[in-house]
Parts: structure tokens; C-alpha cells; sequence
């Protein structure tokens, strides 16, 4: 069975598509990512499998459990790491995640014992007494993160986890992350970071104004893509016979499907035709070359702010 | 089991919260004692016709009701807080059913309600307030009632609003009317033809409840006083956890 179910989802607000007609499944034990710029639509994906927000129209089933009518089901499997700070300030970090682990039916040991752990896996054991108004935000949002996991809920959702995290926190969290997935976790995560959807995700969906433009393990993806291959030779050189390469005097560059496989190749290739190289040189492609080969722009794009504002705001 | 944790952690949050807060509760305190002083001061000597009670005995349980409406509605709004802050959200996504939320609110709402309005009972005797000890016991029963029923209200317009900007709306033409409508500072009869309306404004049966309890006067009669308190805050309790059903956060 799959962790996650999701058919033809679509969820409009005043007539504005922030989802249109998405459909995808996650295994049990995967690690899922949603790619894409702010404002494609990933936190409203999120949103509406966390039972927050009721899809518009389509089929959504999270653990089995329909997110509309079973919404208590899916809340009791399900654990919640959001984007904007959910956190009551006016108690502290200690008591923050008490109230969460009496929320999800937590005993009083398994709470001093969770609580203990949490507090070590991301750092926060000496402020744990501290009102959270009086954290800063890389603290607070630490804390988010520490209670997401409280429970050791069975599908973690996950937005924008590390979003300005420090790289040694960040670093930690996705050691973390993998060491969930190890027990067995199901873990759907948002991030615009590209390293953190390569670094982390089993399948990623790339996601765009509300669609999914492509889905599949990083690997594939980024083969999609091809590598660029780039070889350097002794003189200036005017043809060769590899077919769908660029020359320009004496550098020739390529796309190739896979390029460990393809070097020896082009090289023997080449060396029969009594060209000398110099020198090869293999870029991989990362998921940004992924999405910019699909939609023609960078996932962080400057431009790209105005239009997450222009969707804030019609909501 | 769990909805009856859930009810709890919400309820403890609530204290918790009221008990950190020294400086608003004292705050909240300040405007209702100060009409006490005030008002009994200046009234003291004025003859009101159908009064045959001494003035300060008169207020004094109209003002207790006072802090009781104000507190009661103030914390049913401030879920309003919740959700602009995001805290919200962590207690929709728990495992708890939505009537459990809104209950678990109400209660802890209501309960530091009823505090506040024992801190102004106490208050109330510095200035020559002296209630019935026999009717402590009922005069809360009428605190509690009042209090849920109207933090049941604050959660209603809650769901309501999507910030706080309808705040000081609701503060001038919703409390301030029911305050001024309920006979808590002059007898309802001599509202005249305004009479009618306090008797479709519930907190005149807090305030009469109340009254009764603490001083044995009454202008309605204390069985009605429970009856009608009793419909209207069970049924403020199932209106706002309906509508707290079908909010989106």
C-alpha cells in the first residue's frame, strides 16, 4: 500500500489554480521531495495532505486514510514541520513540547525520554527552559523541527525544514532525516535548496505554477538532461565524426546520456582520427539544469519574488 | 481518553498562560475597579426608584459580571492570536477532534474568567462590599455559566476574523452593548423601553444570577437566571465548535 495517494488533486482559491490536477503516489519509506520556486504550489500540496486545507476537487489518501473524511485517522500517522513558525512563544521550548507530545497521547516517560532526545539531536538542551520569544529564529525554528518529530510519527511532513538553517544544523537534520527513513519513516519534504532534494530524496516531483512537470529518482531526472561533455585537443581542429558535437578550434563539446560510458568511446573515436586530446572534462547536470531545461527559468530566479507575493496576496 | 487529554493540555496551556501574563490580567483588571470605586462613590446618594438596595451591593455584582464578560470574550477571540501566529495550526494537525479543541478552549477561557472574577469579588469588599457566604457557592455556578457562554461567543467571532482588525467592532457594538443592556450598573427597569431588549441579552441573567447569589436581590428570578444561562451557554458551546469545525487554517 502506499504511504501517500494522490489523484487528480487540484485546489483552487477565488478561481486562482494553486494546484491543477496533481497526481502522484509515495511509497512507504520513501523520502519524496516537492522542487520548485516560491509560490508553485508545495505548501498548499502540503497543507491539503495534512488535512489543513480541503482539496478543491480530486482524490487524496494519506496512510491509507481519505484526508476529507478520515481526517482524525491521517492526524494520528501523520507528524508536521511547517513553514511559517507555529510555535506558542509565551512558553518554553520544554513546555512547547510537552503540550505536543500530551497532544499525540504521549505517556509521561515516553515524553522526558522523547523530549530529552530531541532536545540533543538539534541543540537546544541549554535554552530548553527558555521562553521561545526570546529565541532567535534559526532556534525557533530548530525547536519546529525537534517537535515535528516528537512522536516518531509514521509520514513526516516536512516544509522547507532547513530553511535558514545554519549548513552544521542543516547538515544534522538531514543526517537525521536519513536516519528516519532507515526505521522505516515515510518523509515528504518541500525545499527550494536543490542540494538538500539531491542530497535526501528518493523521487523528486518538480513542481511549477501548480503542476508537476516531472517526477522521478534525481538520477533520472538529471539524465533527462544528459551531461556535458568537454574535450580539449592539440591544435585547432575543424570536423570529427561524432555526430551532435560542438566545435569551437579546439574544444569540442557534447551531450551525452551518460557520460562515464560515453568517454571511452569518444576517445577511441577520436584517437583514430589522429586527434591528440588534452584533456576531458564531464559536468553532471544538477536538478536546477533539470528545471531550467523544462521551463526556461532558474528555480531561484530573482523575478521569481514578486510572483510569491502577487499568490500570497490573492489568497 | 485522548479527546479528554486534549481537552486538558488545551485547558493547562490556557492557565499557564494567565498565571505568565501578570501585567494584562492586572491590566484587565484595572478599568472594571475602577468603575466599582467610581461609580459607587458618585451614586452613593442617588435615590434610583425602583432600587431597594444600597447602591455598592448593587454594583458590585454587576461589575464581578462585568470582568467576566470582557475577560470571557476577550480570551474566545484570542484565538485570532493563535492563528496569526501559527499556532493554530499545530493544534489542528493533532490528533484531536475539532468539538475537543473549541471545548478545551472554552473551559480554559471560562476558567480564568472566573478567577478574574474572584480577584474582583475580593476587591470589592475593600470598598464595602459585603456578599452572602451562603451564596459563594451559586454565585460561581452563575460565574461559570456566563463565562463559557461568552468565551463561546469570542470563539465564534474568531472563526470569524481573519485578523484584528474587527476587534474594536466587536469591543464597541457587541460587548460594550451587552454590558451596558444587562442592568449590571443600573436597574434593567429603568432602561424603559430599552427594557424589552435586556431581556434578549443572556448576560442580564449573569448579572441578575449573580446578584441574587451574592446579595438576594434579584429584578428576574434566579430560576430563570439558570435556565436561560444553562440553554444559552450549551448552545454557544455547540455553535462554536461547529463553526471552529469548518475553519481552514
Amino acid at each position: 500500500m502506499a504511504a501517500i495517494f494522490v489523484d487528480n488533486l487540484t485546489k483552487s482559491f477565488n478561481g486562482f489554480k494553486a494546484l491543477d490536477s496533481v497526481s502522484f503516489e509515495v511509497g512507504e519509506g520513501e523520502i519524496f521531495g516537492l522542487l520548485g520556486p516560491n509560490g508553485a504550489g508545495k505548501t498548499t500540496a502540503i497543507k491539503i495532505l495534512v488535512t489543513l486545507l480541503r482539496p478543491s476537487s480530486g482524490n487524496v489518501k494519506v496512510a491509507g486514510y481519505d484526508v476529507v473524511r478520515e481526517a482524525d485517522k491521517v492526524r494520528r500517522k501523520i507528524g508536521v514541520v511547517f513553514q511559517e513558525p507555529t510555535l506558542d512563544l509565551e512558553l518554553t521550548a520544554k513546555e512547547n513540547l510537552d503540550f505536543h507530545g500530551r497532544l499525540y497521547g504521549m505517556s509521561r516517560e515516553e515524553r522526558r525520554k522523547r523530549i530529552a532526545e530531541v532536545l540533543e539531536l538539534t541543540g537546544i538542551k541549554e535554552r530548553a527552559d527558555t521562553l521561545v520569544k526570546n529565541f532567535s529564529g534559526g532556534m525557533q525554528r530548530r525547536l519546529e523541527i525537534a517537535r515535528g518529530v516528537l512522536h516518531e510519527p509514521e509520514i513526516l511532513f516536512l516544509d522547507e525544514p532547513t530553511l535558514g538553517l545554519d549548513v552544521q544544523t542543516r547538515r544534522k537534520i538531514w543526517d537525521y532525516i536519513e536516519n528516519l527513513k532507515k526505521k522505516g519513516v515515510t518523509v515528504v519534504l518541500t525545499t527550494h535548496y536543490i542540494e538538500e532534494a539531491e542530497k535526501l530524496c528518493d523521487r523528486v516531483a518538480i513542481i511549477d505554477l501548480g503542476k508537476i512537470i516531472a517526477l522521478d529518482t534525481p538520477e533520472r531526472l538529471k539524465s533527462y538532461v544528459g551531461q556535458l561533455l568537454t574535450i580539449e585537443v592539440e591544435g585547432s581542429i575543424s570536423a570529427c565524426s561524432i555526430s551532435n558535437a560542438k566545435i569551437r578550434d579546439s574544444v569540442i563539446e557534447m551531450s551525452v546520456e551518460n557520460g562515464e560510458e560515453a568517454i571511452p568511446e569518444v576517445v577511441r573515436k577520436l584517437q583514430s582520427e589522429g586527434i591528440k586530446i588534452k584533456s576531458v572534462s564531464l559536468r553532471k547536470p544538477t536538478l536546477e539544469d533539470v528545471f531550467v531545461s523544462l521551463t526556461g527559468r532558474k528555480i531561484r530566479e530573482s523575478g521569481e519574488e514578486w510572483k510569491f507575493w502577487l499568490r500570497m496576496r490573492r489568497r | 481518553m485522548r479527546e479528554l487529554q486534549g481537552i486538558y493540555v488545551l485547558w493547562l496551556r490556557d492557565i499557564k498562560r494567565y498565571l505568565r501574563a501578570r501585567s494584562r490580567v492586572l491590566g484587565s483588571l484595572g478599568m472594571p475597579f475602577f468603575f466599582l470605586i467610581f461609580f459607587s462613590l458618585g451614586f452613593r446618594r442617588a435615590q434610583i426608584p425602583s432600587l431597594s438596595l444600597k447602591y455598592t451591593d448593587f454594583l458590585a455584582p454587576g461589575i464581578i459580571a462585568m470582568i467576566i464578560l470582557f475577560t470571557s470574550v476577550f480570551s474566545g477571540i484570542s484565538v485570532v492570536w493563535d492563528r496569526q501566529f501559527g499556532f493554530l495550526r499545530e493544534i489542528m494537525v493533532a490528533p484531536i477532534g475539532r468539538t475537543s479543541i473549541a471545548i478545551g478552549r472554552i473551559l480554559g477561557g471560562a476558567t480564568t474568567a472566573v478567577i478574574q472574577g474572584w480577584i474582583m469579588l475580593i476587591a470589592s469588599l475593600a470598598i464595602g462590599f459585603s456578599p452572602l457566604l451562603s451564596g459563594l457557592l451559586p454565585a460561581t455556578l452563575f460565574m461559570v455559566l456566563m463565562a463559557v457562554a461568552f468565551t463561546g461567543v469570542g470563539i465564534a467571532f474568531s472563526t470569524l476574523m481573519r485578523d484584528f482588525h474587527g476587534f474594536q467592532i466587536i469591543i464597541n457594538f457587541f460587548v460594550f452593548p451587552v454590558f451596558l443592556l444587562s442592568g449590571a450598573i443600573f436597574p434593567i427597569e429603568e432602561l424603559g423601553n430599552l427594557a424589552f431588549f435586556a431581556m434578549f441579552n443572556p448576560m442580564s441573567y449573569g448579572v441578575d444570577g449573580i446578584r441574587w447569589s451574592l446579595t438576594g436581590y434579584t429584578e428576574i428570578s434566579p430560576v430563570y437566571d439558570f435556565l436561560v444561562l444553562g440553554i444559552f451557554s450549551a448552545s454557544l458551546v455547540l455553535i462554536a465548535s461547529y463553526l471552529f469545525k469548518r475553519t481552514e487554517v
